[in-house]
């Protein structure tokens, strides 16, 4: 096994690390074979339907079914009163803690609807048909209640109330009342307030951004079954079939192991599918039912009850000596974390600064309850927000300096043994050459016209690592297959093949990646963090070096040699022993064809909690042209570096540079979450929640830096999902600034507010 | 009362009984258990339930399934044939224009059908064509150049043939 791992220190040419195959479910997905969510069905199905409140804030005075249950064809009605009643426990989740009580309350709501789309009852029909005209038959008495959805607004004294049982955690001391603030998050080092009065030159500024959708193309769907005898079987997509599984038990008060989840492909999740919505419902109208049941959400669901992430408000103070050296930041952060409390801002107060290396800060975060669908996790949850506000603060501040914005960056930028904002020292991290390669790159050079302007930003993500599973399985002809408890979102099965087929030195192709149900893998985390490729991946490696040394350990056995005496190398065992010089290399295939007389089945899983993922940085560069007659924006030029360890499948590290960036110039010039009067959302759906189309960006250029592979990874993967859509709502934001030469700070940049600021402007 | 339908999908005869409100879309998936064509959005926003009828793409959740009496269908389940992929298939694959795989039928299928009306389009062209099929992993970088990749080759296999 020694080898192995010698030569993944010291040799940084692969055979297959980073070489970019077919993907080995690739063709499954360009022919539509690969079965997504909505495209199980079972003998016997049945259709459900969620009832949903038509209110952002009422009482549930009542709920009738007798109509619904007595129309012909319904098979099961459920309301709230159908599930157990949870008590507060915090579940550790992918990326962020969740409170049972509340998920299972977001699931179905109790005595209150909290927002527009919050589910009341469900029906199961023997036709969506039936089961659509038996939603109109479920009488609901509700008390419609004052509401309140922006953030500032909810924080007031005298706000509408969502819980009578939260008092602001993180204070001091214990408020007497109840309020809307669930929690103050701080974090603070130095002396702020003096170096920010000492500070040579200043800036501060007032950044706010609206909620917006993951938008996922395809809309939540599963199939449940519930057995008589107390057995569930859920086939859904999401972005972890573990966290389903443990999660409806937890909701319906059963054991984990009644439950059976067997994940479908996943339609994209962007951390939208780390949580349950539809499930536990399917499983309890099964169980009522004597039949599957079938949930599909559609689009105008996905936009009301799932999702999204916050709206914010960012405060920002920056001190700085003439030189560019920042000395002070204080950075202030409010956030919707919609009807429950569990908003982002705790990840947003970590990495506001994380790029930087400054001697004195505060950063402040309060998560604030609100009349709005419970935000979910979506692709580096929150840190987008903060690095809009800080991203584009340091634009100023480089304009005031008379400093190049990469200059600024560079001469405080975080470098090796440099303790960031949040507490760990870092180690390996290649900030600096990443902005380097943009300050290199020519797209950074191109001259700009009239009514042009070019944007840098910075983003960094911690990404995770966590408990995770492979398994190793060699074939009667040599072939392997490997096995993770990981749904593949965008390529996993890729990256687990070739980074198998690295360590038996065999061709790619040999290798087939399988993601098997909760009961025939070992325990997985969920696919988020940006951690599979490499906390799923050292599994995968660890397993595939377990397999090598029962393959060397049988070699040793047919020639009657020490162990030590066997080494591996391009998918054969050799026998270094001098006295056996004619013995004849023995191939994978060979060792497999005679596994049933050395010993029997070869196969290994592993299982580990891998630590070390290694962090992430970004540096965006973004030119647009504003059309001063509409205000309407155009992307012509954009850049994603990233420092990303090492590349396992460049393409699909690529495409993580490319939807990252995409995401967030939607998040910039055109999504949002908007609301009417009485609290119900007026564009829940993709005509007017407008996510970026083809024709509305340019080629997205990626440079991947691999300057500093990760130490802790055996071929040097860091996570690299998250950190490309964090620099981007500041650099497009600093590129539209520059070229109407107003400061933006209200997101999205949509066309009626860069005319108001021309005309602003002009006047 | 079911309508009785008679029409031909990728190339075969095919039959189904239908309500009169039934979609297209729901008739591939739920009669002819074609579940290639994805519903993402049901309003014709996201195109992923692209198909090409007589020639002409159309979001299939917005035609009615009785519409399609008497008309061609093609869906993504016709476009590989005796064992090889369509082109358009092929480079998507070599470019790694797919990350989830959900709304890449729809941008295959919404990509034949502009290969077919213009074999040589520029990438400008290209781009608001496809403007009816959103993907939200890609960006659309690896997309546009696999179609792009794709019309060069087919125009090649044009030529030798």
């Amino acid at each position: 096994m020694t080898d192995v791992l010698d030569r993944q220190q010291t040799e940084t040419h692969f055979a297959t690390v980073g070489t970019r195959p077919i993907r080995p479910d690739g063709v499954d997905k360009v022919t539509g074979r690969a079965a997504f969510g909505a495209d199980f069905v079972m003998p016997g199905m049945i259709w459900g339907r969620i009832l949903r409140s038509p209110y952002a804030h009422a009482r549930i005075l009542g709920i009738d079914t007798r109509k619904a249950l007595a129309l012909p064809g319904v098979k099961a009605v459920v309301t709230g009163a159908d599930f157990p009643d949870l008590a507060s426990e915090i579940i550790e989740g992918g990326e962020a803690a969740s409170n049972s009580r509340d998920m299972a309350v977001n699931v179905i709501a109790r005595d209150k609807a909290l927002y527009e789309g919050h589910a009341v009852a469900a029906v199961a029909a023997i036709s969506p048909a039936v089961a659509e005209a038996a939603l109109e038959l479920i009488e609901v008495s509700y008390e419609p209640l004052a509401h309140v959805i922006d953030v500032e607004a909810a924080m007031a004294p005298d706000a509408p109330l969502l819980h009578s049982h939260i008092f602001t955690e993180g204070l001091e001391e214990r408020p007497k009342l109840p309020s809307n603030i669930a929690r103050k998050h701080q974090f603070v080092r130095g002396d702020v307030d003096a170096a920010l009065a000492a500070a040579e030159v200043r800036v501060e500024g007032r950044y706010t951004t609206k909620a917006v959708h993951q938008g996922y193309i395809e809309p939540h769907a599963c199939v449940a079954s519930m057995s008589e005898d107390g057995q569930g079987h859920v086939w859904c997509s999401s972005q972890g079939h573990f966290m389903v599984r443990s999660y409806c038990a937890k909701v319906l008060g059963v054991e984990i192991s009644n439950i059976k989840v067997t994940p479908a492909e996943i339609g994209g999740g962007f951390g939208g599918k780390t949580t349950i919505y539809l499930e536990p419902i399917a499983l309890a109208l099964s169980r009522i039912a004597d039949a599957p049941v079938k949930l599909v959400m559609t689009r105008d669901e996905v936009f009301r009850a799932t999702g999204p992430t916050s709206g914010g408000v960012i405060e920002v103070k920056l001190g700085a000596k003439k030189d560019g050296t920042i000395t002070a930041a204080e950075v202030e952060l409010k956030f919707q974390a919609g009807a429950f409390p569990g908003s982002p801002v705790g990840t947003a107060c970590m990495t506001a600064l994380a790029c930087y290396d400054i001697p004195n800060f505060r950063i402040v975060g309060w998560d604030v309850v609100t009349n709005s669908p419970k935000t979910a996790a979506y692709r580096a949850p929150g840190a987008p927000i903060s690095a809009f506000g800080v991203e584009c603060a340091l634009d100023e501040l480089a304009q005031k300096l008379g400093m190049d914005p990469v200059d600024l960056r560079d001469k405080n930028g975080a470098r090796d043994g440099v303790k960031a904002a949040y507490g760990p020292t870092f180690q390996n991290i290649a900030f600096l050459d990443t902005l380097a390669r943009i300050r290199q790159h020519p797209n950074y050079h191109v001259p700009l016209k009239a009514n042009q302007g070019r944007g840098v930003a910075a983003g960094f993500w911690f990404n995770v690592g966590g408990e995770s599973t492979g398994a190793v399985r060699v074939s009667d002809d040599g072939t392997l297959t490997v096995a993770t408890g990981n749904p593949d979102i965008g390529g996993s099965r890729a990256g687990m093949a070739m980074m198998a087929a690295e360590v038996f030195g065999v061709p790619v192709d040999n290798v087939r990646v399988t993601v098997p149900d909760t009961q025939s893998i070992g325990y997985s985390m969920l696919t988020g963090g940006s951690r599979t490729t490499f906390a799923v991946g050292m599994a995968v490696v660890r397993a595939s070096e377990k397999v090598v040394a029962d393959l060397k350990k049988r070699a040793a056995g047919i020639w009657q040699v020490a162990e030590d005496q066997v080494a591996w190398k391009n998918g054969e065992a050799i026998c270094l022993d001098p006295a056996k010089a004619d013995a004849k290399p023995l191939t994978l295939k060979g060792l497999a064809a005679q596994s049933g007389r050395t010993g029997g089945p070869i196969q290994a899983e592993v299982s580990l909690n891998a630590q070390g993922a290694g962090p992430g940085f970004a540096v965006h560069s973004c030119d647009v042209e504003v059309d001063p007659e509409t205000g309407h924006v155009t992307v012509l030029r954009y850049t994603a570096a990233q420092d990303v360890g090492r590349a396992i499948h460049p393409s699909y590290v690529e495409g993580q540079l490319q939807g990252g960036a995409a995401q967030g110039v939607g998040w910039a010039l055109n999504e949002e979450y908007i609301f009417d009067a009485e609290g119900r959302m007026e564009n829940a759906g993709f005509l007017d929640y407008r996510v970026p189309v083809a024709s509305d960006l340019p080629m997205i250029d990626t440079v991947l830096i691999e300057t500093a592979p990760n130490p802790r990874h055996p071929f040097g993967a860091k996570g690299v999902g998250e950190a490309p859509i964090v620099p981007p709502l500041a650099a497009v934001a600093n590129a539209v600034s520059a070229a109407i030469g107003v400061r933006m700070t209200d997101l999205p940049l949509s066309p009626p507010k860069i005319r108001a600021a021309l005309d602003a402007k002009k006047a | 009362m079911k309508l009785h339908v008679s029409t031909t999908v990728n190339g075969d005869a095919a039959e189904f009984l239908t309500d009169p409100g039934t979609t297209l879309l729901d008739a591939l998936r739920d009669e002819l258990g074609l579940t290639g064509s994805k519903e993402g959005c049901g309003s014709g926003d996201c195109g992923a339930c692209s198909v090409i009828v007589d020639g002409r793409l159309v979001c299939s959740c917005l035609m009615l399934a009785a519409e399609a009496e008497g008309k061609r269908i093609e869906t993504i389940e016709g476009l590989a044939r005796h064992g090889e992929l369509h082109p358009i298939q092929q480079k998507f694959l070599e470019h790694a224009a797919l990350q989830c795989g959900f709304c890449t039928p729809g941008l295959i299928v919404a990509s034949k059908a502009l290969l077919d009306a213009n074999p040589d389009p520029t990438e400008e062209e290209a781009r608001y064509w496809l403007a009816g099929n959103l993907c939200r992993c890609t960006g659309y970088d690896k997309v546009i150049r696999a179609v792009l990749d794709a019309a060069a080759e087919l125009r090649q296999e044009r030529r030798v043939a």
